[in-house]
């Protein structure tokens, strides 16, 4: 059977990781391409690149950097932050990456699930959903969390499966930051909704919220990146952890 | 040196690095000349097989592949590989290259658990079946990475390993005489790829 898999998330900004904690104030951690480097020889199983740059240069810093991980590191890249159109698909996929999220983009324009799904596969497309509880149900959030669309986020990812939707991380803001562990509750609901692979983020702070995770049988993978980057948690150890719990993992 | 077939399907970025972090010579090639010349020759693809087959078709050069295959190496990765069967079932009803006997099939038609989730997409561990040169670095119970919707089928004879997915054996390595083919990417998975690669250098 297919092992679950742990996936550390690197926001890159400016050429740099970095990460808050509930979306606000930045801290910065360190270079992208060591980083991924030490991360590959964890055992992580999937790297995520957020590019969370807004000018042009920042961009382009970012696409370099991506070119450098993807030519020494072999295991899927999946690239987000800024994918808007096809051409931003095609950008990243030419510099290595496996596959594409899309956030804001596809609340903007949600033609662009099917267009990419259609263009390039939908193993390619990975709709991330940041989601907040507003007045008792999960609510869509936009602009790394910072707008409410009024959108219910279950209606959404059913509708971006439709639309050819190959994977969903959905990032809880509630527990995002909060280090207590993953919003099973959330994660459970949209589970019951959709039937591709589910990454787990917002929440981790120990290793004990992976094992709990993932007895959750819906759950594919865990996200996180502060605990990782400070080395709080070892993905090794972690790895190590988990399958001595019976959680198939690749070691 | 080793040839990988450019006939416009996937993204061969990572499997060019990852060659080229072996330390073996490989070009990306369309040109009949380039893969008589090469010593060894990779059939990449991803996508659908209809699509990848016509594309292959147009670029003229598969009666050179049928003709190099009796010569050198070969090693088809994913739809690469499940194009060197008779047939494929994706969408209707296609002609493979029919250098391995089998027939690539809907996987989700054959998982009884209907709540299995296809594609088949992630980390799965290979189950050596039978010994093969391409395995001298590599062994039993090793993780690589797949992603497909299809797999091939009818193809035991020719079977080197298997993975797992729920009461399904999916095939994970073919081999007949000097074709290879993986249904995983050797290039995504890590550190075991890149030993079954270095491998397929030394056939």
């Amino acid at each position: 059977m297919l092992a679950k898999r742990i996936i550390p998330c690197l926001d890159v900004k400016d050429g740099r990781v970095v990460k808050g904690t509930n979306f606000e104030g930045l801290r910065d951690m360190a270079d992208p391409v060591e980083m991924a480097r030490f991360y590959n020889e964890s055992g992580a199983d999937e790297l995520v690149f957020y590019d969370i740059t807004a000018s042009a240069e920042g961009r382009n810093l970012f696409t370099d950097i991506l070119r450098r991980v993807a030519s020494e590191i072999f295991i899927p890249l999946t690239v987000g932050g800024g994918i808007r159109t096809l051409e931003d698909f095609d950008r990243v996929l030419k510099c290595g990456a496996d596959k594409v999220c899309v956030n804001s983009g596809a609340i903007a324009d949600p033609s662009i699930i099917g267009a990419a799904a259609k263009k390039y596969g939908d193993q390619c497309v990975v709709l991330s959903m940041d989601v907040k509880r507003v007045d008792g149900r999960f609510r869509l959030f936009a602009k790394g969390g910072r707008e409410d669309t009024g959108i219910d986020a279950m209606e959404w990812a059913v509708r971006g499966v439709g639309d050819g939707a190959g994977e969903i991380v959905l990032n809880s803001i509630d527990t995002d930051g909060v280090k207590q562990g993953f919003d099973l509750e959330m994660l459970d609901a949209l589970a019951q909704r959709v039937n591709v692979p589910i990454i787990a983020s917002g929440g981790a702070g120990k290793m004990e919220d992976f094992a709990e995770l993932f007895t959750h049988p819906g759950i594919d993978a865990g996200l996180a990146a502060s605990i990782f980057h400070t080395k709080q948690v070892d993905i090794k150890e972690l790895k190590r952890y988990l399958r001595a719990r019976g959680v198939e993992m690749r070691l | 040196m080793i040839a990988i077939v450019d006939y416009g399907v996937g993204n061969l970025f990572s499997l060019v690095s990852s060659l080229k972090a072996l330390g073996l010579a490989a070009e990306v090639t369309g040109d009949a000349v380039r893969l008589q010349a090469a010593d060894r020759i990779i059939l990449p693809g991803v996508g659908a097989f209809g699509d990848a087959r016509k594309k292959l078709d147009d670029t003229g050069l598969v009666p050179v592949l049928l003709e190099e295959a009796e010569r050198k190496p070969l090693l088809g990765i994913c739809l690469g590989m499940q194009l060197l069967f008779d047939r494929s079932f994706e969408y209707g009803e296609h002609p493979g290259l029919g250098l391995v006997p089998g027939q690539v099939a809907d996987l989700r038609q054959d998982l009884t658990d209907r709540a299995l989730k296809v594609p088949h997409m992630g980390w799965n561990s290979l189950r050596i079946l039978r010994d093969d040169p391409l395995f001298r670095y590599v062994e039993d119970g090793e993780y690589v990475y797949y992603v497909h919707s299809y797999y091939a089928r009818d193809c035991r004879p020719s079977t080197l390993a298997v993975s797992r997915y729920g009461d399904v054996d999916v095939t994970g390595v073919v081999r007949r005489g000097n074709v290879w083919g993986t249904q995983f990417h050797p290039e995504k998975s890590g550190d075991t790829g890149l030993r079954l690669l270095k491998a397929f250098g030394e056939l």
